[in-house]
């Protein structure tokens, strides 16, 4: 258990963190930031990379602000960042609230947002939300800055459009409307173990009716996206026990599961199912 | 491999080292600064064995490089008693028989030294969760909470 040689850059700008990346991309160096992934899978030496780019020290990557109705969370933010009020309104809150999911106190305190998305694991909560809120992911390489919008970033398990020699330097959350309802809920078998399955939902109820609904799952699939055909059963719909049946059983059906040795498709499905319906129950209360 | 000569700050106390960058924070206080507190079970950031306080927040030494750690208030358990006094959490752990083997013992006491000192009030159900950051085989965790309850309320009680 004990991870395989390596240089260990240690850059102070990004400039210096993109031109060192750019040199050492194409012998399999890796960005380290809060290193709770990379780190054990190092370990496992699942992952030898000769170069890590150290990116902790860098200037400038801690930001986590409003901007223009969107939040933008630097490449350092780490995952207790989220514990109180991130951001203004239900943003915050639900952020506070899928964040107590991830990991455990003394992961969070190291790992990071973008860290998370730029690693993809399937049981990720950040790559959830990202898809849930439509996130803009923003790359940085030598070539200069580019804007990933979240439907063109995931590609597979742990498989992303960002290129080896860029650097996810920020994401960027359009924030919820004022009076938005969240719900969230995951399965793992252990207390901060790995989601097996979870369901993220966003709605407003305008006179009586569910309004801009947005329903995303994660964990269950090789990456995690907005279910439309959920969203189109809810919005409009009154808020209740008939419309929260019918979005989950149709959330289910539209899965197209993940299945490993210990976790059939079938098992996903009707987790998705009951953690829909759980997830319904929160906006209700 | 090249090592790399650096000074570690921890307990107070300046440590010179040589090592390779590859050579976790964990591996290093115990090799290098003879901190053998500081146990390891699992060394891929599951057990909580490892857990040290680290510019003030909770973290797992063997999730951090040593090169990482260069310039930074270390905190091990070796630094939670003052000269003959043992830390509150310490006598409360003896007292509520919260340790069989002991093995856990060092991470959990870090693990909550370092929470206890963000969130002096913190209340039972949110220790529960911190918790259950940590493995414990022997004592089913009940006896921990306890110890740490009792902890949190001297310490609020001492000032």
């Amino acid at each position: 258990m004990k991870p395989a040689p390596f240089i260990h850059h240690k850059p102070r700008t990004i400039e210096d963190a993109v031109r060192l990346i750019a040199e050492f991309a194409p012998d399999d160096g890796r960005i380290l930031a809060g290193g709770q992934s990379l780190v054990p899978i190092m370990a496992f030496r699942m992952a030898k990379p000769p170069h890590l780019v150290d990116i902790n020290d860098v200037a400038g990557l801690d930001r986590l602000e409003v901007v223009d109705g969107m939040l933008h969370v630097g490449a350092r933010v780490r995952h207790a960042a989220f514990r109180q009020n991130a951001a203004p309104g239900p943003t915050g809150a639900f952020l506070g609230a899928v964040m107590r999911n991830i990991a455990h106190h003394p992961i969070r305190t190291r790992g990071t947002f973008c860290g998370s998305l730029a690693h993809a694991d399937p049981a990720s909560e950040w790559c959830a939300v990202a898809a849930l809120l439509d996130a803009v992911l923003v790359a940085r390489s030598l070539d200069g800055q580019r804007e990933i919008p979240v439907r063109d970033y995931f590609e597979a398990v742990m498989t992303t459009a960002l290129r080896p020699d860029e650097i996810l330097v920020e994401a960027r959350l359009p924030l919820l409307a004022p009076d938005a309802r969240f719900g969230f809920c995951e399965f793992s078998r252990r207390s901060g173990d790995f989601a097996i399955a979870m369901c993220l939902v966003t709605l407003r109820v305008e006179q009586g009716r569910i309004r801009d609904a947005r329903f995303g799952i994660g964990g269950a699939e090789a990456f995690p996206r907005r279910l439309a055909e959920v969203e189109a059963i809810l919005d409009g719909a009154t808020p209740g026990e008939t419309v929260w049946a019918e979005a989950a059983r149709v959330a289910a059906a539209a899965l197209d599961p993940l299945e490993d040795a210990v976790t059939s498709g079938a098992y996903r499905r009707d987790l998705v199912q009951s953690l829909a319906l759980r997830a319904f129950k929160q906006v209700e209360a | 491999m090249t090592r790399q000569n650096m000074t570690l700050e921890v307990n107070g106390r300046r440590y010179d080292v040589s090592v390779e960058p590859r050579k976790t924070l964990a591996d290093t206080l115990r090799d290098d600064c003879g901190l053998t507190g500081t146990h390891l079970g699992c060394e891929h950031g599951v057990c909580g064995a490892c857990t040290i306080i680290v510019d003030g927040e909770t973290v797992r030494s063997c999730l951090m490089f040593a090169v990482q750690a260069e310039g930074r208030a270390i905190r091990t358990v070796e630094g939670l008693a003052r000269g003959n006094e043992l830390h509150p959490l310490q006598s409360a752990f003896m007292q509520h028989h919260a340790l069989q083997c002991g093995y856990c013992t060092p991470g959990f006491l870090m693990l909550t030294a370092g929470v206890l000192e963000q969130n002096p009030d913190i209340g039972e159900e949110e220790l529960v969760d911190i918790l259950s950051s940590n493995l414990c085989r022997c004592t089913g965790y009940e006896n921990i909470l306890k110890a740490v309850l009792a902890a949190a309320a001297d310490m609020r009680a001492a000032k």
